[in-house]
């Protein structure tokens, strides 16, 4: 495994990551009112999340032992076999941090009682199967608690499609994905994560030693600052070459954004009828309010 | 009088979704098929070099009318001409659902989308800028008009186009096919032909109809490009749901007979058109302008 910086790190350009600079106070602000809101518009007082160790999901557990009380919130550790003894103890150091409730859940007989019925799975595919399984703990969780599953996913890794489909991409609403990395490190920074975590080399943590600058091929502040400028600012591929990044990495960025879409939706459905679900029926997901105006009055449609 | 007969056809295609480069090839290798075949003109269908559920692709997908693309289908243009669609960017940076008219190398017409459907499964509203002209114009055949898709489901657009001296309409669509019912049509297939049938007869014109075919975002194009004559017979039909190439000749002489035999645009009463128009917009503008003074009370 390559141990040296990212090959892109060395185009020998100064990344000035002040232009996605948010105020923090401002965001922690807006995103305690949306756990709020968006769990109580679903009927729910309570979140479940799960806890890796790292920085994002700390992230999220902060937020919401601030939205809903810590009383409310319940972290997952889920290990398996590969995962790393640092990792389970970042996650304790969380949970004594915001005093949550929680849960360790060893998903090691779950995901081995299927690998052991197929053969040849490399490691990918091991990774996403500890991370479905995981997903199956925490909507088990969330049926148990009466829980919304909060998403742990942030604006770079769903930009690029580095999660697993049903697996850590699933969720009932998540409050940084529009947050990327850096954002959600300088977030991290604010609620006060501890910080080992803050510090630590960003990894899924899904075999030993993986590391994702490994497997983005740039640090997070290289593709934060590429996805601000081609997505946010809506700069063209040719802009962002002049201003100095590798041309091929840009462009293979672009690709990867696009390649990806089919992570970020639900499935498409062969449009048949006059009003099928995705392009013609677009019932708002909050609507509170009844359909049925001629009918009994109903108690939601008073909010 | 000599009249032109033109062997016209019908580029019922699948453009690949925000793929320009891709497309242009295509388009330019039918035009080419189009020519050994001894074809006049290629009509292709809406947003053919772009594809049509482009989203925040639009600006990504635009061309000015001096782009590379648009040369290098004026060049296609020298022995066949062609129609085709395409997102226009103006230099103020509005993005138009446009379609071009190119014969003998040259640029003969723009049309850009009036009616911009925004309802159901559509949003260009959300992307795309409103045109706001309707214009015949003349080629080497005769007096035409280029319409897309939304334009001929409101009533004034085709009739402005004809009244303007248009012998055919080239209506450029992407229609997607929707509400399937038992009668092994779906419902908008049977109403758009019905449309083209009633528009031809009563205006007296060609219906030269550009459909595309292919699926984006699990929604699929139904094809089915026809030439409807001016006496409500439909001259060639593509193939349902797949691509196609339709080709037949739109007999120009056939619209002269057809206005001898029923003479109806000759007795249009523009007169009354216009005055009542003119009466109903009043009217309209008094009633809002009264709605906004109740509300505000």
């Amino acid at each position: 495994m390559n141990d040296g910086p990212a090959p892109h790190d060395r185009m020998g350009l100064e990344l000035n990551l002040e232009e996605l600079e948010v105020d923090m106070p401002t965001v922690e602000k807006i995103l305690l009112s949306f756990i709020r809101e968006e769990c109580r518009v679903a009927g729910y007082e309570k979140g479940v999340l799960g806890l890796s160790g790292g920085l994002d999901s700390a992230v999220v557990c902060a937020l919401a032992a601030r939205a809903l009380g810590p009383e409310n919130v319940t972290a997952v550790v889920m290990p398996a076999s590969t995962s790393s003894a640092q990792s389970l103890a970042d996650a304790k150091l969380v949970i004594d941090q915001y005093g949550v409730k929680s849960r360790t859940v060893d998903i090691s007989p779950m995901a081995e009682g299927y690998l052991s019925t197929v053969h040849n799975v490399n490691r990918v595919r091991r990774g996403n199967i500890y991370a479905r399984c995981r997903m199956i703990v925490l909507f088990d969780t969330s049926a148990d608690e009466h829980a919304l599953v909060l998403g742990t996913s942030n604006k770079t890794e769903l930009l690029l499609g580095y999660g697993t489909l049903h697996g850590d991409m699933a969720s009932g609403i998540n409050p940084i994905g529009d947050l990327y990395k850096s954002q959600v490190r300088a977030m991290g920074r604010h609620l006060g994560i501890p910080k080992p975590i803050l510090e630590k080399e960003p990894s899924a943590d899904l075999w030993a030693g993986q590391r994702d600058v490994d497997e983005l091929g740039a640090t997070y502040e290289m593709l934060d600052l590429i996805l601000y400028r081609l997505i946010d600012q809506r700069y063209s591929i040719s802009r962002l070459i002049e201003s100095g990044f590798d041309a091929k990495f840009v462009r293979s960025v672009r690709e990867r954004v696009r390649r990806n879409q089919f992570k970020r939706r639900t499935a498409i459905i062969a449009k048949l009828s006059s009003r099928t679900i995705g392009p013609d029926f677009r019932l708002p997901r909050d609507a509170a309010f009844s359909l049925d105006r001629d009918g009994e009055s109903h108690p939601q449609g008073s909010v | 009088m000599n009249s032109a007969r033109p062997l016209v056809r019908l580029a019922q295609f699948s453009p690949g979704l925000g793929d320009v480069p891709r497309n242009l090839e295509k388009m330019i290798a039918f035009v080419r098929e189009a020519e050994k075949d001894g074809v006049d003109l290629v009509v292709f269908p809406e947003l053919a070099l772009t594809g049509y559920t482009l989203k925040d692709l639009v600006p990504d997908c635009a061309i000015d009318l001096a782009a590379p693309e648009m040369h290098a289908l004026r060049e296609a243009s020298r022995k066949v001409s062609i129609a085709f669609g395409f997102v226009e960017e103006t230099p103020d940076h509005l993005f138009f659902n446009s379609a071009a008219y190119l014969e003998r190398g040259e640029i003969v017409h723009i049309h850009r989308k009036v009616h911009l459907p925004t309802y159901g499964l559509f949003e260009e509203g959300r992307y795309f800028a409103a045109g706001d002209s309707v214009r015949s114009f003349n080629t080497r055949f005769g007096r035409l008009a280029l319409l897309i898709c939304e334009d001929i489901w409101h009533l004034p657009i085709p009739y402005l186009a004809a009244l303007d001296g248009a012998l055919a309409v080239l209506v450029l669509a992407a229609s997607p096919t929707r509400a399937v019912t038992g009668e092994g049509k779906a419902k908008n297939t049977i109403a758009w032909e019905r449309l083209l049938l009633t528009y031809a007869s009563s205006l007296t014109i060609f219906m030269v109809y550009a459909n595309r075919s292919g699926f984006e975002d699990g929604v699929g194009y139904w094809g089915g490009s026809e030439i409807v004559s001016p006496a409500g017979e439909v001259l060639v039909k593509g193939a349902y749901h797949e691509s196609d190439a339709p080709t037949g000749i739109v007999d120009f002489d056939h619209v002269r007979r057809e206005r001898i035999h029923t003479p109806l645009l000759r007795d249009e009463r523009l007169r009354v058109v216009m005055s009542e128009l003119t009466r109903i917009m009043t009217s309209r503008q008094h009633t809002s302008a009264n709605a906004e003074v109740e509300s505000s009370s």
